[in-house]
């Protein structure tokens, strides 16, 4: 974003790659507080509204015969679903809307964030830390409501010799409270790292020698980030439909 | 803290964490490798398992990601 040369050393790193990922007002400069309408806002808007134009858009017409945009949408839609019902079972398609909705969203603002110069709101932590324990919460709670105190037997294996059943609760436990952690860092990570590695290459290009290599590394890069940008997302949404599966079926 | 001699200790434990990274990559190198064993001597029941696939590449990946942390909170937050 903002690369404002510091050239201190000529030849090396013009811009630093992590300045990427600075929040600032997309309006003017000044302070940042919460009603401010920073580039993260811009680029979360745009996703939401990328998603509104492929999903109600693309699907208004409906024609028997699908339009290029209405079978995306289908695509989609027909993947998340079944995602959904193979995972949580026929009880989970309850909650589909839920995770077709964090799915999409962050597919767009993963693909929008590959745009040059564009911003990537779930390289944040702070955004995707929102989701991970939105998901948490959600899914703790459905246990509780669903099942009762008996959704602490997820912590219980009972299917393992009664010695061990306590060590195992102890791992269940912490595995079961580190999971909003891992699963928000775990695309933001993805996410800040690559846009960062892109950078890093992107700096090369002003050293003459290894320019080429530079442009072709950039290029390798940017496929992958493709790859990975569609299959942090996916990741995202599974997890999701496991946890969820756990809250549903909390029996080993 | 003193001040460089903390500092250097920062640089030297966020960078020691990439071999996290090698943890990970082992580990979601097996999973990928098994999975696709196992793929190439039933191809039939393949195509049901690559939502297991990923799962177990996250799992396997999530502690690689744990040692990211540890070096964001080493630069950032001790």
């Amino acid at each position: 974003m903002a690369t404002e040369a510091q050239g201190e050393e000529a030849g090396g790193l013009v811009f630093h790659p992590m300045d990427q990922f600075i929040v600032e007002p997309f309006f003017g400069d000044g302070a940042v507080s919460w009603y401010t309408i920073t580039n993260a806002t811009v680029w979360m808007a745009l996703a939401v509204l990328a998603v509104f134009a492929l999903l109600v858009l693309g699907t208004s017409k409906r024609s028997v015969v699908p339009t290029r945009m209405q079978s995306v949408a289908e695509m989609a839609y027909g993947f998340i679903y079944k995602m959904v019902e193979d995972i949580c079972g026929k009880e989970g398609v309850k909650y589909f809307p839920y995770i077709m909705t964090l799915f999409m969203f962050i597919v767009f603002a993963n693909f929008l964030g590959l745009l040059p110069m564009a911003f990537t709101p779930t390289a944040h932590i702070s955004v995707t830390a929102v989701m991970a324990f939105a998901v948490f919460f959600g899914v703790t709670i459905l246990g509780f409501v669903k099942n009762g105190a008996s959704f602490l037997s997820l912590f219980w294996v009972s299917s393992a010799p009664l010695a061990l059943r306590p060590v195992l609760a102890l791992i269940e436990l912490i595995s079961y409270f580190v999971r909003p952690v891992s699963h928000s860092i775990r695309l933001a990570g993805n996410m800040m790292a690559g846009h960062a590695v892109i950078k890093v290459f992107a700096g090369f290009g002003a050293i003459l020698a290894i320019a080429p290599f530079s442009v072709v590394a950039i290029t390798a890069m940017y496929g992958l980030e493709m790859l990975v940008s569609f299959i942090q997302a996916y990741v995202f949404a599974i997890l999701t439909c496991v946890y969820l599966k756990d809250a549903l079926h909390p029996h080993h | 803290m003193e001040g460089e001699l903390a500092q250097m200790g920062q640089f030297i434990g966020a960078g020691l964490t990439a071999f996290g990274m090698g943890g990970a990559a082992i580990g979601v190198g097996n999973v990928a490798g098994n999975y696709l064993a196992g793929a190439l001597r039933n191809p039939s029941a393949a195509a049901g398992q690559t939502a297991t696939l990923f799962i177990g590449i996250a799992f396997a990946e999530a502690l690689g990601i744990f040692s990211f942390l540890v070096a964001l909170l080493l630069m950032f937050a001790v």
